[in-house]
């Protein structure tokens, strides 16, 4: 029988029998935390061996401080430094509160590669399954383990295979809209304990940015990890990056044995919103329109690529911010950033209204960008709206455009039918 | 290996096993400040409707079974060590939640799914012997038996050695 994905990737970082359900000791490629669990993890290394602790491969351990970029209260600086004295004494590399999300990062400099594995505190980290790598997310304690050994245990899931039919989708609909479908599909359970595999002509189509986007949520749709296959740009950019000619991409058997198959017909697919309380909340964007819009963030392991605030500056370049309205755009990294402002871009978010804020997770985590107030009205393209995870307000989850585009008319808003008035497409 | 042990059925009014025990119903968020795992026992289960004196009743090497889902919710380690903390010997649930189940595999609380663990019509008080090898079940009380997923190596390890920071020091690293 043949073997999916994960299997695939396991099977080069063990010597245990990967079988479904197997719980097994996996080789880690690369370790993470980040100024969220991070202070955790060291704590646990000085707990249970000593103040003088090594770890396995400062070369393979990485900090990466993203939450809270930079400190803002004097507990989160005392943790960052708590981390920073660690890591410097060992010779481990800090991507500091410059830097951006540590996700990205890693897609960035290539901390990870296809086929690679990769561990940390955060747990969006199965993002990394949008190049092919094996992301995953972890407590204190395990991930200060696989500092300590290079290695965590794991117990082999099943594989769903996701297919989508229909032609792909065209702006002002976006990679956004697909992945809110496919939770409003599948539902906050329907990938359970489950590693997914997603495949049709849009995926094929798909660039960097766009993967990333799908493969974030996968989280929300209960996944342990969503993987999709890299295209020759992806794996350029890894050969380049780590100056490895021969990187190539984990590709599932023919004959790989999946617990499922489902298919998603994307041909009608319009934008999509999801509504608070849950990220599985999702409507089409003209079933809400109307409802008064207070604040919009644009940005997050999500939806902070450079691609996705270009998204938005398409809507911004021909209208501004409505008055009364607060607009928060955070890079997701500091290359992205510096793309941003070389490319004018910055230029046309400031002149639109619009407040740009340093590289990180922004209005996501605990708010460098700020939180939202009781009664509130947030559009955010982030991938979470619990109550109380971006602040006191209502968030809904939405793509950049359709955030843009509530961003000028101060009320959610269909894009479609709006830039076909405005005639802008 | 086997365990034996006297068993806590956790069950409601209607005699059903109770499915979906969160992290709250095992050791309520009131009592996180507590890092000292010895001052946890007396709370395990305290938030569990009709079970609120499972600390004074339970002994020593004794096994609690459960439904499905145990251990749902929160990542916190105390609804894990709080069971440690009164000597349960193992955990016997239908399933249980993704983290409780790394918390307890890390922490050497042993714990195996069952699927169909009423087949063996156990009642509180029934002594059961379970085979982690095997996977066999059997209630020493009626001689019903029921099959669970057996032990894997890893699970073992950890096990044998007390704990995954335990293990992490045998490893040849
Ligand atoms: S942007 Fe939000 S979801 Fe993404 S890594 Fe940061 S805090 Fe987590």
């Amino acid at each position: 029988m043949g073997k999916t994905v994960i299997e695939k990737i396991f099977e080069k970082h063990t010597r245990d029998e990967v079988k479904v359900g197997n719980i097994i000791w996996l080789d880690i490629d690369t370790r993470t935390a980040r100024d969220f669990g991070g202070p955790n993890v060291v704590k646990r290394l000085y707990d249970n061996y000593g103040e003088d602790v090594q770890v396995d491969d400062p070369e393979k351990t990485f900090f990466t401080f993203d939450t809270v970029a930079p400190a803002k209260t004097i507990p989160y600086a005392n943790n960052q430094h708590f981390c920073r004295q660690f890591a410097k004494k060992r010779g481990i590399k800090v991507y500091d509160v410059d830097s951006g999300i540590g996700s990205h990062i890693a897609i960035e400099k290539g901390l990870c590669w296809p086929g690679s594995t990769f561990v940390g505190t955060d747990s969006h980290l199965n993002i990394l399954g949008s190049v092919g790598a094996f992301g995953q997310g972890m407590g204190d304690a395990d991930i200060a383990f696989a500092f300590k050994t290079g290695k965590t245990w794991f117990e082999v899931p099943p594989t769903i295979k996701i297919v989508f039919k229909g032609k792909p989708y065209k702006f002002p609909v976006t990679a956004k809209d697909l992945t809110l479908f496919t939770l409003r599909k599948l539902g906050s359970k329907g990938a359970l304990g489950r590693a997914i595999e997603f495949y049709g002509e849009v995926i094929d189509n798909m660039n960097l940015y766009e993967r990333i986007t799908l493969s974030s949520m996968v989280t929300e749709m209960g996944g342990i990890i969503g993987f999709i296959t890299p295209n020759e740009e992806i794996l350029e950019h890894f050969r380049n990056v780590k100056n490895e000619p021969n990187i190539q991409p984990v590709i599932a058997d023919e004959d790989a044995e999946y617990e499922n198959v489902i298919e998603i017909d994307i041909s009608e697919l319009k934008p999509q919103i999801a509504c608070p309380p849950k990220p599985d909340n999702v409507k089409d964007v003209e079933e809400v329109e109307g409802t008064p819009v207070d604040s919009v963030f644009i940005g997050s392991c999500t939806n902070g690529r450079y691609e996705d605030i270009e998204l938005a500056v398409r809507i911004f370049k021909h209208f501004k911010v409505k008055d009364g309205v607060m607009v928060k755009v955070v890079p997701s990294t500091r290359e992205v950033f510096g793309k941003l402002l070389k490319d004018g871009l910055l230029d046309i978010l400031y002149e639109a209204g619009v407040i740009v804020s340093n590289p990180g997770c922004g209005g996501c985590a605990s708010g460098q960008i700020g939180m939202t107030g009781k009664g509130e009205v947030q559009i955010s393209t982030s991938n979470r709206n619990f109550r109380g995870k971006q602040g006191d307000g209502d968030t809904y989850l939405a793509s950049p455009v359709v955030a843009a585009v509530c961003a000028v008319t101060g009320k959610i808003t269909d894009p479609v039918k709006f830039l076909k008035e405005k005639g802008v497409i | 290996m086997k365990i034996k042990g006297k068993v806590w059925v956790l069950k409601d009014k209607e005699g059903n096993l109770i499915s979906d025990i969160d992290t709250d119903m095992i050791f309520h968020n009131r009592y996180l400040a507590i890092t000292d795992i010895n001052e946890m026992g007396q709370y395990a289960l305290d938030n569990l409707e009709g079970w609120e004196d499972f600390p004074k009743k339970a002994k020593k090497g004794d096994v609690v079974i459960a439904g499905e889902n145990f251990g749902s919710g929160s990542s916190r380690q105390q609804a894990v060590d709080c069971f440690k903390a009164l000597g349960i010997a193992l955990i016997v649930a239908k399933s249980f939640g993704a983290i409780y189940k790394r918390n307890a595999i890390n922490s050497a609380l042993p714990i195996i799914e069952a699927r169909n663990i009423e087949e063996i019509e156990a009642t509180d008080g029934d002594e059961i012997e379970v085979d982690i090898d095997t996977g066999l079940i059997v209630n020493l009380k009626n001689g019903k038996k029921t099959y669970a997923k057996p032990f894997s190596k890893v699970q073992k390890e950890i096990l044998e050695a007390g704990g995954l920071f335990e293990f992490a020091k045998k490893l040849d690293v």
